[in-house]
């Protein structure tokens, strides 16, 4: 296998969803590698959950090719689903049961062997470290606790992809943490996962590649330092003069760094050296209440490319 | 890369119907009856108690005022033995309306449990056929439960009482399956009372209590078109033993039922969760 391209898992080409004049999705393209870690990342509303619905073999399109593991989902819709994993954006997992029992009955939907499941069961307990938690009811466990548990569900079958929409929305800090670890594993382990983020840090935790979405487009499309560098400059300085003051202030520094984003409760001066940039605003009298020099993000290029932030 | 070429040429939703069924029903069936074992057990021992309740307060108290009752047919029988075989065709309706309505309804609209099941390789039908087979399990205890009862009771009149246990089968089969076909059709709590708003009146007047026959004859035709009075006609016939040809449209009316019940749930399903 040495010095071959693997052979994309997901090829999508122009794909279109469209309901009724509102084009959710317009015109997307994109390649996944088998092994790959790849992302869509944008806002809410930016057709995400929608592309991975499509590729999940649950929304049919309106125009467009899409192959997954080289079959069509409208004409192989089940054979697809059967090597896909999918965790959703909110948890469905069936509260009449208990945890173990989620992933005994998921297991049978795929229509896999008793006693295989049984077994894959408790390996992906392991691997969820809800062990200890078997028998408990699904209401019982908490939101990180349940994210995970989904996540073993969705792993039941041995898929080839994993498909994750908004994998750690509504986590706190520390069950995020432990959720990427895991999901750091599995990438390490080879498996494909495609997933969808509004969070710029989980892209560039999790992601070898993505896109950036917007209103049903893709904006951009490279490896998340790759972004960081083609779009943003090295360093941030982020001042604050408070709300009534800072479009007053960003007139007088205008031309300062490569450029300047004046949100309504900062301003954002993008520069190599963050700290000079500081030196020169306090040079020119002026007194931020508070500023920051940090690295750029994929905050800072989704900003850049549509003049939005992504968490409004 | 020729497969995934060959993909391509080919026109989107060239097999329109394609996965619909897995052949893996009984999946969904499993988990129902895990679920049921876990949480739901009250609700189903209540369900087989309720009509028993009916048939002694009504069957034996009332019976007593009134006697024999003069079946369609022209036999007299006792009240008793004329209301219990409508009892249980009312018992095997609102089993399966029970499961095919509030139970669904719920897991569609809250659990999303059809969401995740339709993200593995099930079928809109695997999970239609699954649910209302689960439903059809429950209304069989139910009714073996009460044919005992109306056994030791001295209320089946023929042998052919056997055959109403098939007979009732076919009547939850068919009532679940337009009730799965109705609620996947509503969005809100206020839309599932009119399920209750059209089932109570259907109960209380399809020849349960009393004959067709003390309708005036356009009332007696608006009887005949819902389907609980086919359901009682059938299994008053069997188990009175008074048995024709005749009993055959009644079949004829819930194999219709059935069939069209799976064929709109089934596409309901497949628009809502496979668009």
């Amino acid at each position: 296998m040495w010095g071959t391209v693997p052979e994309p898992v997901i090829v999508a080409e122009n794909l279109v969803k469209r309901y009724k004049e509102f084009a959710a999705v317009d015109g997307v393209s994109f390649e996944v590698a088998a092994g790959e870690s790849f992302g869509l990342l944008g806002p809410n509303g930016a057709g995400k959950s929608t592309t991975m619905r499509m590729v999940g073999a649950v929304s049919t399109r309106t125009a467009g090719t899409l192959s997954i593991l080289g079959m069509d989902p409208d004409r192989h819709g089940p054979e697809i689903r059967s090597r896909l994993g999918v965790v959703p954006q909110a948890d469905n997992l069936d509260t009449e049961l208990r945890v173990r029992e989620n992933l005994l009955v998921y297991g049978r939907y795929f229509g896999l062997p008793r006693a295989q499941v049984a077994r894959r069961a408790d390996e992906l307990l392991e691997f969820a470290q809800l062990t200890d938690k078997a028998k408990s009811k699904v209401d019982a466990l908490s939101g990180g606790m349940k994210r995970r548990l989904t996540i073993a569900r969705a792993l039941i079958n041995d898929p080839s992809i994993l498909l994750l929409d908004e994998p750690t929305t509504g986590l706190d800090p520390q069950a995020r943490h432990i959720l990427w670890d895991r999901l750091f594993r599995l990438k390490e382990q080879g498996t494909t996962l495609l997933l969808t983020t509004h969070y710029m840090d989980e892209a560039e935790q999790l992601c070898d590649r993505l896109v950036v979405v917007d209103k049903g487009v893709i904006m951009a499309e490279g490896a998340p330092a790759e972004l960081i560098r083609r779009y943003s400059s090295r360093e941030v300085l982020e001042v604050r003069f408070g709300s009534d003051l800072n479009a007053e202030v960003a007139g007088r520094i205008a031309g300062m760094g490569d450029r300047i984003e004046v949100l309504p409760d900062r301003i954002l001066i993008y520069s190599e050296n963050g700290e000079a940039e500081l030196v020169r605003i306090i040079d020119a009298g002026l007194r931020p209440i508070t500023s920051l020099v940090r690295r750029s993000s994929l905050e800072d290029v989704f900003l850049r490319l549509t003049g939005r932030t992504l968490i409004e | 890369m020729t497969e995934v070429d060959d993909v391509r040429s080919a026109p989107p939703a060239a097999r329109p119907f394609g996965g619909l069924y897995a052949g893996n029903a009984r999946s969904v069936m499993a988990r129902g009856w895990r679920a049921t074992r876990s949480t739901n057990w009250l609700v189903v021992v209540s369900g087989f108690f309720e009509p028993i309740f009916y048939l002694l307060s009504m069957g034996l108290g009332l019976g007593a005022l009134i006697g024999t009752v003069t079946t369609a047919s022209g036999q007299e029988v006792p009240y008793a033995a004329f209301i219990a075989p409508a009892l249980l065709a009312v018992a095997a309706m609102n089993g399966a309306i029970y499961d095919s309505t509030w139970n669904v309804f719920f897991k569609m609209q809250f659990a999303r449990l059809y969401e995740g099941m339709l993200s593995t390789s099930l079928g809109p039908l695997d999970v239609a056929l699954g649910e209302i087979s689960l439903a059809l399990l429950r209304g069989g205890l139910y009714a073996t439960g009460f044919m005992v009862v109306m056994q030791v009771l001295g209320l089946n009149l023929s042998w052919w009482a056997l055959l109403a246990l098939p007979a009732v089968l076919l009547i939850a089969f068919g009532f679940a399956s337009v009730g799965m076909a109705v609620t996947s059709y509503l969005k809100t709590f206020q839309q599932m009372d009119w399920v209750n708003f059209v089932m109570l009146p259907m109960f209380l007047f399809s020849a349960t209590f009393y004959p067709l026959s003390v309708y005036p004859q356009p009332i007696q035709y608006l009887i005949q078109a819902l389907p609980l009075w086919h359901g009682v006609e059938l299994v008053r016939g069997l188990t009175t033993g008074q048995v024709d040809a005749g009993l055959l449209w009644h079949v004829f009316y819930y194999l219709a039922m059935i069939l069209v019940g799976l064929v709109f749930t089934t596409r309901r399903l497949r628009a809502l969760f496979l668009d």
